[in-house]
């Protein structure tokens, strides 16, 4: 997601503000001047500031000077691989949202068919043919469940796929 | 010299030497996949450390840092696509020797000089810390505030990116920071309600957001990386100690330059690798033959970004003030093992820290028959497409941020963080800043806080001491120093526009 500078710098001018004045909203201690209020009044003054920079273009030459540094010693990616459809980028959020998955049914499904699902979508979404993908999604979870669930400890759900150990 | 003994007692005992050799290994194969940094191998180890007695937690840390920064040589080499951002610096370099047919002494050369240069760092860690302690034991409150926002203008400077840019990353992680109840009076802040975010953003999810879900996310809309074509490699270590003879200062530099980087809080080994190898080529005799597959460059960032490592741990050990991303993660782990960073550490705990110095040195050694092993099975491990290795990251963020506190709302926040960490290195913010931000925040508060209250309300007291005022004027040039550079540019584009119209 590439946002213009602008944009970015609006927002954090606006959270900048909001925080500054949540801050100032705090109750004070007692009998003190200096209180739980103080730092985030700092911080969103602060952020505030930097966002006026950011979206009058301040500080833009050095951010340049680094991409191109970066993109002399980076892989040109190929002509082919540029041209997506316009749900490709949609892509990059299917792992934060297989996380909020796995929150949402960890405790029905229980941790190793949930896990399978995630390693599959993953795989699949990676562009992994169904005969790798499969095996990885039947493997790896079990192996996530020994090491962390009987090694570690960790108290993992067994939901409706209790493991033998 | 009882404490030594008891430090080599310590790192002998057997669960410690099984995590030394697993770590390794662990941060070999991880370091040498492009995409998995070296700071994402460390973030996804401290769930295990968690069930690991003190010293065998720090000595995973150690060992598959170390191993994963010099692994990361490995793809830059073979496939000219950097393993870890920190070997980013040389990989054209050793991509041209290559190509040139000197495989052999490319590898070899990033893994001799980086355990020298860790060997190196290692030294300087045992030299500095404890000189420093003696100081560090007399800091108040000012000291400490001033030494925090230093290390995050550090963190901001070195950032390749806009220095404004870097500062509002580093104000968001301190705002973030602010969040829960741990604040100088104990009330709620910014929880909207929510008891979860009582206790505050905990720094690991934080972390394992930022540098791995990201990461992963980023994989999703970029194109695999070619297949290596297999190859049988020569005799790694041939010639390396010509090598060694023949560039004795650019080792040197390397060496020093890595240690003063990994010292200055928040800048760490891709920064070292960047600077060294930007001044071997400066200071070269024949700087023409640079990107050419010359070995003189390689030889001095190979040994500062190992270098650095082990430096970044005096400033964390000292005043838990991160020198780097990673020693920002091994700060949670060593509070987590009791060994709450200090000054005092190196006298009431002088054991541990013996064994933490012999673990570095140990690491770095058998980092050479483990990275020769590396490097020949190399072709095997980077013909693993990223689609069978991906998806079990994914699950590994899961489950080992589930379980830092048996707790899913962790999960979500590591979602959170990840989606955040790509739409800001997106757009050019930089994300190592944020996260010295979240880690450093309830310290820079805290001292910033109780200086206040105790100078009642009044700035002056800030700069009277002299440690302090000389730590201000170091941290007040840091800020100022990007308006200068950028009048500096204005003034001599006016002079170039001035020159012709005469």
């Amino acid at each position: 997601m590439q946002l213009s500078d602008r944009i970015s710098g609006a927002f954090l001018v606006a959270l900048g503000a909001l925080a500054a004045y949540g801050g100032s909203r705090l109750p004070p201690v007692p009998g003190q001047q200096i209180g739980p209020n103080v730092f985030p009044m700092v911080v969103g003054i602060g952020l505030a500031l930097c966002g006026v920079m950011i979206a009058l273009g301040v500080g833009r030459r050095f951010e340049e000077e680094a991409e191109a540094d970066l993109h002399a010693h980076e892989n040109p990616i190929p002509e082919s691989e540029r041209h997506h459809g316009p749900l490709y980028g949609l892509r990059a959020l299917v792992p934060p949202a297989l996380l909020i998955f796995y929150v949402l049914v960890v405790d029905k499904l229980g941790f190793v068919p949930t896990a399978a699902i995630i390693a599959l979508v993953a795989g699949k979404t990676l562009g992994a043919s169904w005969r790798l993908a499969v095996p990885i999604a039947a493997i790896a979870p079990v192996l996530v469940h020994l090491a962390f669930y009987k090694l570690l400890r960790v108290p993992l759900p067994a939901g409706l796929l209790p493991m033998p150990w | 010299m009882s404490a030594l003994l008891e430090a080599f007692r310590m790192v002998a005992a057997t669960d410690v030497l099984i995590a030394i050799l697993l770590s390794s290994i662990y941060g070999l194969v991880v370091g040498c996949l492009p995409g998995l940094s070296a700071t994402m191998a460390t973030a996804l180890l401290v769930p295990i450390t968690f069930y690991l007695s003190p010293i065998a937690a720090i000595a995973t840390i150690i060992a598959a840092s170390s191993m994963a920064i010099f692994s990361g040589d490995i793809p830059g080499c073979l496939l000219r696509i950097p393993g870890t951002p920190a070997s980013a610096a040389y990989t054209d370099e050793a991509y041209a020797m290559t190509r040139k047919g000197e495989a052999e002494t490319a590898l070899g050369i990033c893994l001799w000089f980086s355990a020298l240069g860790g060997i190196a760092g290692t030294l300087s860690l045992i030299l500095l810390a404890p000189a420093l302690a003696e100081m560090a034991l007399s800091f108040s409150t000012y000291e400490y505030f001033w030494l925090a926002f230093l290390g995050l203008m550090c963190a901001t400077l070195v950032a390749r990116s806009s220095p404004v840019k870097a500062i509002a990353s580093m104000l968001l992680g301190l705002l973030f920071a602010c969040i829960g109840i741990e604040n100088p009076a104990g009330t709620p802040r910014f929880t909207f309600g929510f008891t979860d975010l009582l206790g505050g953003i905990e720094v690991i999810p934080a972390l394992v957001g930022v540098f791995a879900v990201s990461e992963v996310m980023r994989a999703m809309v970029t194109p695999e990386p070619p297949p290596l074509p297999p190859r049988r490699f020569g005799s790694i270590l041939k010639g390396q100690w010509e090598l060694t003879k023949k560039y004795p200062k650019q080792q040197a530099r390397g060496n020093l330059v890595g240690i003063i980087i990994g010292v200055l809080p928040g800048a760490g080994a891709d920064m070292a690798a960047w600077v060294s190898y930007a001044l071997s080529k400066r200071f070269s005799k024949e700087p023409e033959k640079f990107g050419t597959g010359h070995p003189e460059g390689l030889v001095e960032a190979g040994a500062s970004n190992n270098a650095s490592l082990a430096s970044g741990w005096v400033p964390s050990l000292l005043f838990g003030i991160p020198g780097d991303t990673i020693t920002a993660i091994a700060i949670g782990v060593l509070y987590m093992k009791g060994l709450n960073p200090g000054p005092t550490l190196f006298t009431e705990r002088a054991s541990s820290m013996y064994a933490l110095y012999i673990i570095f040195i140990i690491a770095n050694i058998i980092m050479i028959p483990l990275g020769i092993m590396m490097i020949r099975g190399a072709t095997f491990i980077l013909r693993a497409p990223r689609s069978s290795v991906m998806p079990v990251i994914v699950l590994c963020c899961a489950v080992g941020t589930f379980a830092t506190g048996n707790n899913l709302f962790n999960v979500i926040c590591v979602a959170f963080f990840g989606v955040l960490g790509f739409v800001m290195e997106k757009n050019g913010y930089p994300v190592a800043a944020l996260v010295l931000g979240i880690v450093m925040g309830t310290m820079v508060e805290q001292s910033f806080v109780t200086s206040l209250i105790k100078s009642d309300g009044s700035i002056l007291p800030f700069f009277e001491r002299p440690v302090s005022a000389v730590l201000a004027a170091m941290t007040i040039a840091c800020l100022v120093w990007p308006f200068f550079v950028v009048a500096n540019r204005w003034f001599a584009a006016r002079r170039r526009r001035a020159v012709p119209a005469q």
